[in-house]
């Protein structure tokens, strides 16, 4: 079935062959680093991870937000997503595969990954973020492919896929709750000690996630490459709008907790994001930028004239990607390390190298994402390009 | 909350996130889950943040009380403190923040203990040099977050690091609530044209491995040195004034565990519950 990803047109090439020139540059830079030490970085003893980390929490929950079309389909046998499930399935493989990127570019030993195997230490959240990481990509691996194996042959899908199918669906929440219990367990950094974090984590993944695959399916389908159907649009328009209001909810609900009850460590962080302390105010452009986006996203949407608008639907899941991308992939890892636990204020200023990697994990997301795709609508929907 | 039930939300806890996996890691959890619960806790005699019945404690503890008082009268005595660690631990000097590593140094009171805050403050607390360390906490949370056991606590109750298991994830970093944690960002055996080690202007103590890039490192109590019955450098290096006890405070005819009985001592942020063994005397 993969031999289907060597056939395409030119233009297919073109965008191939752009990827793995970014990817080569990518690499380049990581040779840099691997050689300087993570000090080529902007990261410092007192903001100790930066954009890696940051990435790699916003892509724990764009994989995990393509449950938000398995579950409808296998648990509630909503059909209208039977075609487009599988691109779910696709995209979470191509996530999980930049999370491990990024985790494995920010290490400053890589070469000893293994570690966390070989001396596994079942009380650090970290030995288990793993696990549910590499667990969800094989469950996605498995059942993606399996699943469009049988359409590609046209027999019914193996009865053993079932269960994985199903079993992926409380995966998928295990994975973003994992993660966000890397940092809410962790006394002393009072942004990220809130028990909301995994529900708000959660929230936000299945908005981007559903909103990155929607523009995705778009796009493809104005390139006349597929059609998504407009029910299984509008229903994911729901989905997300629904997602991205309930995490406005919660954001809302840090702030009324900080500011009401005035305890200085909760309010320190949030002064420092919207308002900026002592002259320090790196991230209040973007936090607002985030925060507006959000509002004006979810409630353009409220419009059934947009909703049914490709391109005003499509600029919205834009406004409403970008602000979850800034607010988790930028802002709440920054965020926990600002103020330090000297209640001193220590800014970071991402490296061209730093990014330069960061632009060449994407990369790789998007070949992987690109090439999975090509096999996917040639089997789902026999399309050639 | 007493150890039992501690215990005992630990292991609910982390079960909630085990039901996801292989009943095997299962069964290596709950070691896991005991061997964090299983360290001592201990509160020290007269320390701020007593009061919850603490349990009785068992083992060594080693820890420090820090006098703020001697160190402010014997000026320069902080600093030597902090040249005698770096001297005996190699500790690279890059002279700047960003690279920085340090294990022991000297910062104002208002931002040492960030959560003392007072609208009006005693003058003579502004000007007290406090040196700063890691404190060996009883509960300390960059064990419980290392996902390697690189670093983990000694049946002396130091917290130690492996430098060679260590994988660089500064997860630690991200859970010491006390900055006591240092990232080697760069190679600190980077030699100039001539040969020489640019960034050990003292010299090099041969008796101590020089770290690699890529691992975290801090203070160990001077593991070594205790093992030899040498008291820590810097304790070694105040002479006899005192400025820093070092001892067993869960022994109770040990004379950090007196002083900490007769004196009122205050611990780093002792709501963050990781039990801190260094004490300081304002
Ligand atoms: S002070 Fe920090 S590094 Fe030292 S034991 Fe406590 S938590 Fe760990
Ligand atoms: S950086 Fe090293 S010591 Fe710290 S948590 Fe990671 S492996 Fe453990
Ligand atoms: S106890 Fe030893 S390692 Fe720790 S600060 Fe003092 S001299 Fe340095």
């Amino acid at each position: 079935m993969l031999e289907k990803a060597l056939e395409g047109s030119n233009k297919y090439w073109a965008w191939i062959f752009f990827l793995l020139g970014v990817i080569g540059i990518g690499a380049l830079f990581y040779v840099r680093q691997y050689h300087y030490g993570l000090g080529i970085t902007g990261m410092s003893r007192d903001v100790s991870w930066g954009v890696y980390i940051g990435q790699f929490t916003f892509m724990v929950g764009v994989a995990a937000g393509g449950v938000m079309l398995a579950l409808p389909l296998y648990i509630h046998n909503y059909k209208v997503f039977g075609k487009i499930a599988v691109l779910g399935e696709f995209m979470a493989i191509a996530a999980v595969g930049m999370c491990l990127m990024f985790i494995t570019v920010d290490l400053g030993q890589p070469m000893r990954i293994m570690n966390v195997l070989i001396h596994s230490t079942p009380h650090s959240m970290l030995f288990w973020d793993m696990i549910v990481l590499n667990g969800y990509l094989f469950l996605n691996v498995v059942c993606g492919w399996a699943i469009l194996h049988s359409v590609y042959k046209d027999v019914p899908p193996p009865k053993w896929a079932r269960p994985l199918v199903i079993l992926s669906v409380p995966w998928a929440f295990s994975i973003h709750t994992v993660t966000a219990f890397l940092y809410c367990g962790l006394p002393g950094r009072h942004f990220w000690l809130s028990a909301i974090i995994a529900p708000r984590f959660l929230a936000s993944a299945f908005a981007a996630g559903p909103a990155l695959l929607l523009l995705i399916a778009l796009f493809m389908k104005r390139m006349k490459l597929m059609d998504p159907g407009k029910e299984a649009v509008q229903k994911l328009t729901t989905i997300i709008i629904y997602a991205a209001i309930a995490n406005l909810f919660f954001i809302g609900l840090e702030f009324f907790t900080a500011f009401y009850s005035n305890v200085p460590e909760h309010m320190a962080t949030l002064d420092y994001l919207f308002w900026g302390v002592n002259g320090f105010h790196n991230l209040v452009i973007p936090m607002r930028v985030s925060l507006l986006f959000s509002i004006v996203g979810v409630i353009l949407l409220l419009f059934k004239k947009i909703r049914f608008h490709e391109g005003w639907l499509s600029l919205c899941l834009a406004l409403i990607f970008l602000s979850l991308y800034i607010d988790k992939g930028v802002g709440f890892v920054l965020g926990g390390f600002v103020p330090n636990p000297f209640d001193r204020i220590t800014e970071y200023h991402p490296s061209v190298t730093e990014i330069g990697i960061t632009i060449g994990v994407w990369a790789a997301g998007a070949l992987i994402l690109t090439v999975l795709y090509k096999v996917a609508l040639k089997v789902e929907f026999k399309k050639d390009d | 909350m007493d150890v039992k039930r501690r215990k005992f939300l630990k292991i609910a806890g982390l079960s909630a996130v085990a039901g996801l996996a292989a009943p095997s890691a299962f069964n290596s959890l709950l070691k896991g889950g005991e061997a964090v619960a299983s360290e001592e806790p201990h509160r020290g005699g007269s320390a701020e943040g007593e009061g919850e019945g603490s349990p009785k404690a068992k083992g060594i503890q080693y820890g420090m009380v820090i006098d703020l008082q001697v160190l402010a009268a014997n000026k320069g005595l902080a600093a030597k403190c902090s040249h005698a660690c770096n001297v005996d631990h190699n500790i690279p000097q890059y002279g700047n923040p960003k690279d920085e590593i340090k294990w022991i140094w000297t910062d104002d009171y208002e931002h040492s203990f960030p959560e003392h805050s007072q609208y009006k403050r005693n003058e003579s607390l502004e000007k007290l040099p406090v040196l700063l360390l890691c404190n060996h906490c009883a509960n300390p949370p960059c064990v419980r977050a290392c996902p390697t056991k690189a670093t983990f606590k000694n049946d002396k109750g130091v917290v130690m690091m492996d430098y060679h298991r260590c994988i660089g994830c500064r997860f630690c970093m991200a859970a010491c609530p006390y900055g006591a944690r240092s990232f080697n960002w760069r190679r600190p055996r980077e030699k100039d044209a001539n040969g020489n080690y640019k960034f050990f202007p003292d010299g090099v103590n041969m008796k101590f491995p020089m770290r690699m890039r890529g691992v975290v490192e801090k203070c160990n109590f001077c593991a070594k040195r205790l093992s030899e019955g040498k008291l820590p450098s810097c304790v070694a290096a105040c002479g006899d004034t005192k400025a820093i006890v070092f001892g067993d405070i869960n022994d109770p005819n040990s004379e950090i565990a007196r002083i900490l009985e007769a004196r009122y001592t205050i611990q780093r942020k002792p709501a963050a519950g990781t039990e801190p063994s260094v004490f300081y005397i304002i």
